[in-house]
């Protein structure tokens, strides 16, 4: 028993004096609960939606007041025709469209009932789902107020639409987060661990005493990434037409480039991994909670990024994922085109291209 | 079993497969013997010696280490042995206080047994300066000797020394050594594997193991008369080389 | 000269690894950095290789010098780091190709260097190289170092941890490399290997104890040395120890290395006291000084 505890004593001491384990031990426990206490959330706030209020009466106003009122929806914008539903939806600002009838405080004198309709972008089920239910609440408790007041209660009903995931299917939703976490992890873990394994096997040393330049080094280690992740890119898409018959609407070639790039990212943010890792452990860690766990945290792939507090949707934005999720959606769910996506585009092309640099200056070419 | 023998081995094999690492291997070390074990790299000393002490169940053959039986009591074997090798002693992240406290209380001793041995391990090496410090900030040469003196903590029969001089100055091998000589004076067998042909002079008697087998086993001056040859080193080259 | 280091001193947080060195090796020597572990050799190749910055003192390779001119000298050298350092899940043949490529050149082109190291593991050419052994595994490195004909090897204790088969094995093949033209740099912590170089530096925490020839070493030791010998080298230690005049006293083998402390020392004295200590056969004959001797003398 004695020899038992003084094992266990000593373990307390590796333990202490280790800053990994530590850091493993407390750090982490204590960043996840802050990530998935506000992160994760299935509630809505702050929704961007757009109002097509074909009756323009009192109604209808006073619904919209109760609506812009509550701290789930923003009205982005009040427009003034169905085409322009479309486009907004495309462009991602909106997630909702309300639209109300024409003649609805008529309709609901003479016929006891109007209709509302409520369209969603469902690219994202969950967050449909619960837009609908708000907006349903919200027109409810409105009708219990007034019906409160007058001896025929009459009604209001809601038609709901979700565009783009009629079905609600939530393969749409994961298929293209999954995706970008699989050419995350191919690329940016698989090159971190690759070049820090010849760092601890001691073959680094060798490698740079030859006429090897630091760059040919570096991009001999991130082609064969290059070529694999684009084929698990092919196959995931491959797969995700044929077996969960999910539709690509845009353009595969500016799919396939999009995804290039975004590949190219995160290779670089391997690299960078890779030169301040001195282990393959070490690099393994850095990525996974690096990388892996802010990309399905709070890229927006499963918990709303609106509906998350200011400086989470602030880190959000500096995810490389984030913008490339939004790419993905855009032109497998919704069809767009590069004029729709071009300011993400851009703002990947930025990133990747600072990671690279970035990468580049901080890669040694000594042993210290 | 002959009480004078601290081990005996007989017709000790370990097979991996098709490979036979260790074949058929015989001998016995008598109590207070410096025993030398050699052979080249890949010979079956690593192999053989695992087996000796406790970690390694044998293919075939039959062995006693320190009274017990290698099949059916390798725990006893363990409890009863010192072990020191040239990759691992002593925990760098632990004092050098810490060590010998850990190692005491895992060989089972009192605390007071672990508090006399203690201030007599830092009175005999002269360590009361550094006696807090992490082992791991202490030249090579001080660890080997205080991982060679916890082995000990718990007075056992028989320690085994892997390779315990490698890369250390000089100076300190031979202090090392002296306390070998020690240790066996007082009735400790030691059981050595070293790559210092010189070292294997220091032994009683040595065996030289040759792809799994063992070629020869004398005291060093029958071995070079038997080779004519004037040092040990030559002996081992006759025998690896043929 | 080949490679010339000035004043350099190297330290990590608070240890100082590489004490304000300064040697040279010339053109075709063969050279030896003599010393246990810690001493500082590997701090050494690696500032000479380009590897780490100096924090004083400058180096040149080849002509070369290490800060300035590193790509020229990553150019020309051949390195063999202490650890086995080539590709464990290669084969033989793969790993030899790989090195070849990346310095620009083919097997064929240098074979005659390789020839006589390389014959020896060819029969193993498609094992992977991490399950030859130790011995082969060296032989292995030494053959990808040389493969694009180097000026200088460096080679960072490559026979530590290997049988001394091996070891003989594998300074024969230096030998034969330096009548090549290849001057080359090893270091390495046994003293019997200093005896084969053509001169050599002896290292102990960082700071050179001695340069020169090992046989002008081996002058420089201040002592007659004598071989005593007894039954029982325990007792003869402790009897020798107790003498009062013992200025040195170290097992070596088969016999004790004594040194006395008096200029006109009669060994005859020494027998009758070890016979009255209640030694028994007792020999005590002058000896050759050996480099670990001069070792010992010098790091005391």
């Amino acid at each position: 028993m004695k020899r038992f505890i003084g094992f266990i004593k000593k373990e307390f001491y590796h333990i202490f004096r280790d800053r990994r384990s530590l850091f493993i031990l407390f750090g982490m426990p204590v960043a996840q609960i802050m990530l998935f206490g506000f992160a994760i959330t299935n509630e809505i706030n702050n929704v961007d939606i757009a109002i097509l209020d074909k009756s323009k009466d009192i109604t209808t106003q006073e619904i919209i007041n109760k609506i812009s009122s509550s701290t789930y929806f923003t009205i982005e914008q009040l427009i003034t025709s169905e085409a322009e539903i479309e486009t907004m939806f495309k462009k991602g600002k909106i997630k909702a469209v309300l639209i109300f009838e024409k003649d609805f405080s008529k309709n609901l004198i003479k016929k006891n009932n109007a209709s509302i309709q409520i369209i969603t972008d469902a690219t994202d089920p969950n967050t449909a789902n619960t837009i609908s239910n708000y907006t349903n609440s919200i027109l409810q408790k409105y009708q219990q107020k007034v019906n409160k007041s007058i001896e025929i209660p009459y009604q209001i009903v809601p038609q709901s639409r979700m565009m783009y995931n009629p079905e609600l299917k939530s393969v749409f939703m994961f298929v293209p987060g999954v995706m970008t976490i699989i050419l995350m992890l191919v690329s940016a873990m698989m090159t971190s661990i690759s070049i820090t394994k010849e760092k601890e096997l001691g073959t680094m040393e060798i490698l740079l005493v030859s006429p090897l330049e630091p760059f040919q080094v570096i991009i001999g280690k991130v082609v064969p990434y290059i070529f694999l992740s684009i084929i698990n890119a092919i196959v995931i898409v491959l797969l995700s037409i044929f077996i969960f018959k999910m539709p690509v609407q845009g353009s595969l070639f500016l799919l396939g480039v999009e995804s290039v790039i975004f590949i190219i990212n995160a290779l670089s943010l391997g690299i960078l991994i890779s030169t301040i890792s001195a282990t393959q452990q070490t690099a393994m860690m850095i990525s996974l909670m690096g990388l892996m766990l802010p990309v399905i945290l709070l890229s927006g792939f499963i918990f709303p990024i609106n509906s998350m507090p200011e400086i989470l949707q602030v880190i959000s934005n500096v995810i490389p994922a984030t913008w490339y999720i939004i790419i993905l959606k855009g032109i497998m769910l919704k069809g767009v085109g590069l004029a729709v996506i071009w300011k993400e585009t851009l703002v990947l092309v930025a990133m990747t291209v600072f990671f690279i640099v970035l990468s580049i200056k901080k890669y040694k070419i000594r042993l210290e | 079993m002959k009480d004078n023998n601290v081990i005996q081995a007989k017709n000790l094999t370990k097979k991996f497969g098709d490979f036979t690492a260790v074949n058929s291997i015989t001998f016995e070390v008598k109590k207070g013997e410096i025993f030398g074990f050699l052979g080249a790299n890949g010979a079956g000393k690593t192999t053989a010696m695992k087996m000796l002490i406790g970690i390694s169940i044998p293919t075939s053959g039959k062995a006693q280490v320190a009274g017990f039986d290698i099949f059916t009591n390798p725990e006893d074997i363990k409890k009863n042995i010192g072990y020191m090798s040239q990759k691992f002693a002593l925990y760098d992240d632990l004092t050098v206080k810490e060590n010998i406290t850990f190692f005491g209380g895992i060989y089972g001793l009192s605390k007071e047994q672990i508090k006399k041995k203690r201030n007599q391990l830092v009175e005999e090496l002269g360590l009361k300066e550094i006696v807090n410090e992490l082992v791991g900030s202490l030249p090579l040469g001080w660890k080997q000797k205080l991982a060679f003196s916890v082995a000990l903590l718990h007075n056992p029969k028989i320690i085994f020394l892997d390779e315990p001089t490698g890369g250390v100055d000089p100076i300190t091998r031979r202090q090392f050594w002296e306390m070998i000589y020690k240790t066996a004076n007082s009735g400790t067998t030691v059981f050595v594997t070293t790559h210092y042909m010189d070292e294997a002079e220091y032994c009683d008697r040595v065996s030289i193991m040759v792809d799994g087998k063992i070629e020869a086993l004398d005291t060093p001056k029958k071995l070079k008369e038997q080779f004519k040859v004037t040092s040990m080193n030559d002996v081992f080259l006759k025998l690896a080389r043929g | 000269m080949s490679i010339s280091i000035k004043n350099i001193t190297k330290s990590f947080k608070d240890i100082t690894a590489v004490n304000n060195i300064s040697f040279d090796v010339n053109e075709g020597e063969l050279f030896g950095l003599i010393g246990p572990d810690g001493a500082g050799k590997t701090t050494i190749f690696r500032i000479l290789t380009t590897l780490l910055f100096a924090d004083k003192g400058t180096a040149i390779v080849a002509d070369f010098d290490v800060v300035k001119d590193y790509k020229s000298i990553r150019n020309h050298v051949g390195y063999m780091p202490g650890k086995f350092s080539l590709y464990q899940d290669l084969t033989v043949e793969e790993n030899l190709e790989f090195f070849a490529t990346i310095f620009g050149t083919t097997i064929e082109k240098n074979y005659d260097l390789i020839k006589d190291i390389y014959i020896q593991i060819e029969p193993f050419k498609n094992r992977r190289a991490g399950k030859l052994s130790g011995g082969m595994k060296q032989k292995l490195a030494l053959c990808c170092a040389l493969i694009h004909k180097p000026k200088v090897l460096f080679l960072d204790e490559p026979t530590t941890g290997v049988d001394p088969v091996s070891r003989k094995e594998f300074w024969e093949m230096l030998k034969r490399l330096q009548q090549k033209g290849i001057t080359i740099l090893v270091s390495t912590p046994y003293m019997d290997e200093a005896a084969l170089c053509d001169r050599i530096a002896l290292i102990q925490d960082g700071k050179i104890l001695e340069i020169d020839t090992p046989q002008e070493i081996i002058k420089h030791f201040p002592k007659k040395i004598y071989d005593v010998k007894a039954d029982g080298m325990y007792e003869l230690l402790l009897n020798l120890n107790k003498y009062e005049y013992n200025y040195s006293v170290f097992p070596f083998g088969e016999f004790v290395h004594y040194t006395d402390k008096r200029e006109d020392f009669n060994p005859k004295e020494l027998y009758q006291f070890l016979e009255k200590s209640g030694c028994k056969n007792i020999t005590i004959q002058p000896t050759k000084t050996t480099i670990e001797d001069t070792f010992m003398e010098l790091a005391k």
